[in-house]
């Protein structure tokens, strides 16, 4: 920063104090205090005195084991077989059940694959956290690199010379200014499985031939229904963040390209690409932390479900930070997600830092 | 060979309109159903999306759906709250965090230069980390109230507009735009003996229109589109429930569709209306979030 006036001490922190005071109780201290009450049995409302418990939250949170399950045998040593002639094999209980490994008590079932004749079963302290926290990374992997390109193609569409291209680029851009809240309703209704506009518009397009699909109510399409939704809502935003970068290319740039007799994919590939590079490192990363917070969305349009589908990392900690008033457990959940973030913004620096 | 090439331009700029327009649709069509299916009786909503009749305003057209969404729930209410929200959040927010960036760009202090980095370092954390605990922080609050000291923040207008009065991006936006600004303005009103108030008062804020503007619009914007996760978990009452939050009681009722696109409308079309006015600012303040500093 460039050299101050004079030295001016009291009005210089009396200028600045209301604006960081808020920053400080409102930002910084529940940040520390995320970290703090993960440590404890915190509660919103409790009778009894709030204990430290270490990283108990954690544990159980984030507990995860493989175990082998052998199938049931006959008294021969053959393998029992159900009607489908699959083999049988008991049940996980009789292992997180068993006094035999307390290291899985309390454990459940996530998921299962066969390997020979024995299935290895992954259990979990927390099925549903782990679910939440696949389906954010799912979320934020999809729309980060979707999101991040159709904003380009929309920039490099809207910045040609062409009549009337404000038109178009005030059209791309208005879902921003529509509330996430209100599009998720919106969606809910055209993603509906009975009367949905989106089941009938793909059925007029194929001519009747499209079999309709219920978006939301099935665990196939309900997570890719809601990034379709976010990405649709929120491109136009880094569209004119690309913009706003393709403007800061030199026109003379082009001329010289254009002399050299480039083609165009060599203009943008040597020309516009390079001139974009801090703009795409910044776009990746606006579109990674908004990723990670989805929220929103979720509440409005699943609730999490069908089944679990749609847990995001944020609803599960305000279904147990809000709805069970288990401050602990949400402020846990809070605190790993915001290791993640972090860890994932940094690696994205690292990887897309100037190469000497 | 002149014509030729003549036609093939012609061709060229077809296709571009073309795929602009269809990019357009895209965009366009949820938006335009929401806006025409909450004049239309719920049957008739139902009964178009299997044709484009549910983009065109045909059929029985009334504001019917407008008139029984208000009687069904408090929406005047709820759209006050959120505009007072919004008001009184931007405009403390304009000033506090225009009068910190004054003071980090222009006055020498100790430990401005650290503090202004903590500040900053806190625009990578996401709210919605810090939102737990925030809650049991701000329900053990004290607040002075009429009837002397109250504490805890939950149910009250206080607690959705505090927190979000100050906050690093808007910092940010002032610091960049303040080191640009000429210094010789500053040095000529202070060797005149303005004091420090009135520099900010008279010199400064006098030129920061596009500044405020940009600060003013993304401000807005995220105390009445985003606000839902803060007001979802603090307020419980209807007499300060903002109008997101509203909506999704709203549609908890189980209401028909025409009324709910009644509702969305009702949210939308404000915000709607002032983009289309002031897009090149809407549009400019966007932009200005992805300036690196």
């Amino acid at each position: 920063m460039a050299s101050k006036l004079t030295t001016s001490n009291r009005t210089g922190w009396l200028f600045a104090l209301p604006a960081v005071g808020l920053i400080a109780l409102f930002i910084i201290v529940p940040f520390f205090l995320a970290f703090g009450f993960s440590l404890t049995n915190q509660r919103l409302i409790s009778p009894n005195p709030t204990e430290y418990v270490g990283f108990e939250n954690y544990e159980s949170l984030l507990g995860l084991a493989v175990i082998t399950l052998e199938p049931e045998r006959d008294d021969g040593g053959n393998i029992l077989r159900d009607e489908e002639g699959q083999p049988e094999y008991p049940r996980v209980r009789t292992i997180t059940r068993s006094d035999d490994y307390p290291q899985y008590r309390g454990m459940r079932e996530w998921f299962r694959w066969q390997s020979g004749d024995n299935a290895r079963v992954v259990i979990a302290g927390d099925v549903i956290f782990m679910k939440a926290l696949v389906n954010t990374l799912t979320f934020v992997f999809v729309v980060a690199p979707v999101q991040g390109g159709l904003a380009l193609c929309l920039a490099l569409l809207i910045n040609q010379k062409l009549r009337g291209i404000n038109v178009f680029r005030t059209v791309f851009f208005m879902p921003v200014v529509v509330s996430i809240v209100v599009v998720s309703l919106l969606w809910r209704f055209i993603y509906d499985g009975n009367d949905g506009l989106l089941n009938n518009i793909l059925q007029g397009l194929t001519f009747g031939l499209f079999e309709p699909v219920d978006w939301l109510g099935n665990t196939d399409t309900a997570l890719g229904s809601i990034i379709a939704m976010s990405i649709w809502q929120a491109v136009g935003f880094h569209m004119v963040i690309w913009l706003s970068g393709l403007q800061t290319i030199s026109p003379t740039l082009y001329e010289a390209a254009e002399i050299e007799g480039a083609s165009k994919w060599q203009a943008f590939r040597y020309v516009t690409w390079p001139g974009l590079r801090n703009t795409a490192v910044l776009v990746l990363i606006v579109i990674t932390m908004q990723s990670f917070a989805v929220f929103a969305q979720v509440d409005v349009m699943t609730n999490g479900g069908p089944l679990d589908s749609t847990q995001t990392l944020v609803f599960q900690a305000v279904e147990r930070g809000y709805g069970k008033q288990d401050i602990s457990g949400g402020s846990t959940i809070s605190v790993i997600l915001f290791l993640v973030v972090l860890a994932i913004s940094l690696l994205q620096r690292y990887l897309t830092r100037e190469k000497a | 060979m002149a014509i030729v090439t003549q036609d093939n331009h012609g061709l060229r700029l077809a296709v571009r309109y073309l795929v602009l327009i269809l990019v357009a649709l895209v965009f366009m069509f949820p938006l335009v159903f929401m806006l025409v299916s909450s004049l239309k009786p719920t049957a008739q909503l139902l009964s178009d999306t299997s044709s484009l009749r549910a983009f065109l305003p045909v059929g029985d057209i009334s504001l019917e759906n407008y008139a029984a969404a208000f009687r069904r729930a408090p929406i005047g209410l709820f759209v006050f709250n959120s505009i007072f929200i919004t008001l009184v959040t931007v405009c403390a927010s304009l000033f506090l965090c225009s009068l910190a960036a004054f003071s980090f760009t222009y006055l020498n202090w100790k430990g401005n230069g650290i503090v202004l980095s903590v500040i900053l370092a806190t625009l990578i954390i996401p709210f919605e980390t810090i939102a737990i605990p925030l809650l049991l922080w701000v329900s053990r609050l004290p607040w002075v109230g009429m009837e002397g000291i109250e504490f805890g923040w939950l149910n009250t207008y206080h607690v959705q507009i505090v927190p979000w009065i100050a906050d690093a991006l808007t910092v940010f936006l002032f610091v960049q735009f303040f080191k640009d600004l000429p210094r010789e303005l500053i040095e000529a009103a202070r060797a005149e003996g303005a004091s420090w108030w009135q520099i900010y008062r008279r010199v400064v804020m006098p030129l920061s229109g596009p500044v405020l503007a940009t600060a003013a619009i993304l401000k807005s914007l995220k105390m009445y589109n985003e606000q839902y996760l803060w007001p979802l978990i603090v307020v419980q009452d209807e007499a300060h429930r903002p109008i997101m939050v509203g909506l999704g009681y709203f549609f908890q009722l189980n209401v028909a569709w025409g009324e709910v696109m009644a509702y969305l409308s009702v949210i939308t079309i404000p915000v709607l209306a002032f983009y289309l006015v002031l897009q090149r600012a809407f549009i400019a303040s966007i932009a200005s979030t992805g300036v690196k500093g």
